[in-house]
């Protein structure tokens, strides 16, 4: 729901790392999304297109989406199962003393970048 | 080609910046509360019932965010509150960054108390931390008593929620004990206070706990 604002957010923290480390272009973004962090993938991919035209370093970086499972611990048995098909009740017990311990992340998990295409520049015979 | 490993949590600059915030208002000795709630919940009128009733003791401002619009700011100002209209430009929420803009533009140095009317939404503003001392949700007795179950998040980051238009419970099918227990079950912790705020009933234990916040922010004396 707010795929806008986290796209600003990954701009601005990609940006800086690519100044820092004096990037030429930024070819592709690795996210590491968690499968109940309750962003659309598609609709980042939409905001994104847009937004990296504003940004010169990043201007054609693709957007690439690796998704973690998300994963609930059930207090009462102590186990663990998968939770979109499950939700909240834990399947082994019936408890509801349950807390998610994968799957809400939100990160940057690396950058690829595209040297200075300096043999361009060389090549003049 | 190369590649840079980062592992960087995107919220982690917006958690950091909201720390500062809270830190810095604490050691001027200012109370800024994080109002969340759907839209239609009562919002506006709670926050002028409390603005009332706190007026007396302490000088307020209000933060109030909308992705567009300024009627409510122009009826807090009437109420006597220094207030001050965001538009998030189309964001459905506020994060730390938009609270500082909000809160320079404001100008706090004449004020004690701020409230940051959050985006009528319950996704999106309980995600991001403004940077308050303290979010409460609103719940209104017409949304239902199945919301915290359907947005546990709110909740539980709320250390207060306000069950607003108990004027209206012989209406709706709201089972009081029900939601009550659905809120505890987000956030033990909660502090749930039915009020009306058409009425005016049920505000003395909401201001005595604004009020013992304040008390307890550590800064000046």
């Amino acid at each position: 729901m707010h795929e806008l604002g986290v796209t600003f957010y990954v701009i601005k923290d990609v940006k800086k790392i690519a100044e820092d480390n004096n990037v030429y272009k930024v070819d592709s973004v690795t996210l590491e999304i968690g499968q109940v962090s309750g962003v659309i993938h598609e609709q980042l991919q939409d905001c994104w297109k847009w937004a990296i035209k504003k940004e010169p370093i990043m201007d054609c970086a693709k957007l690439l989406i690796e998704e973690i499972p998300a994963v609930t611990f059930c207090e009462n048995c102590k186990k663990t199962y998968a939770t979109v098909p499950q939700g909240k009740i834990c399947p082994h017990c019936g408890s509801d003393r349950t807390y998610l311990t994968q799957g809400n992340e939100f990160n940057i998990k690396e950058i690829e970048v595209l040297d200075q295409p300096h043999e361009v520049i060389l090549s003049e015979e | 080609m190369e590649i840079i490993e980062l592992k960087q949590n995107i919220f982690k600059e917006n958690e950091v910046n909201a720390d500062l915030i809270r830190k810095d208002l604490a050691a001027r000795k200012k109370l800024l509360i994080n109002v969340m709630s759907s839209p239609g919940s009562g919002k506006t009128t709670t926050l002028l019932r409390t603005l009332e009733r706190l007026s007396p003791e302490f000088r307020l401002g209000i933060l109030e965010c909308d992705i567009d619009a300024s009627v409510d700011a122009e009826t807090m100002a009437a109420a006597g509150a220094k207030a001050i209209q965001l538009h998030t430009g189309g964001m459905c929420h506020m994060d730390a960054q938009m609270t500082r803009q909000g809160l320079d533009a404001l100008g706090i140095d004449d004020v004690d108390i701020i409230f940051l009317e959050n985006v009528g939404n319950l996704v999106c503003p309980a995600e991001f931390d403004t940077g308050a001392h303290d979010s409460i949700t609103i719940l209104s007795v017409p949304e239902g008593d199945n919301k915290p179950a359907k947005y546990p998040l709110v909740y539980e980051v709320s250390s207060v929620c306000l069950i607003n238009k108990v004027d209206a419970l012989s209406v709706f099918d709201f089972d009081m004990e029900l939601a009550k227990e659905r809120i505890l079950h987000c956030n033990p912790n909660s502090l749930i206070l039915p009020i009306s705020a058409k009425c005016g009933t049920g505000f003395e234990p909401w201001i005595t706990w604004i009020r013992e916040r304040y008390n307890a922010l550590g800064g000046a004396q």
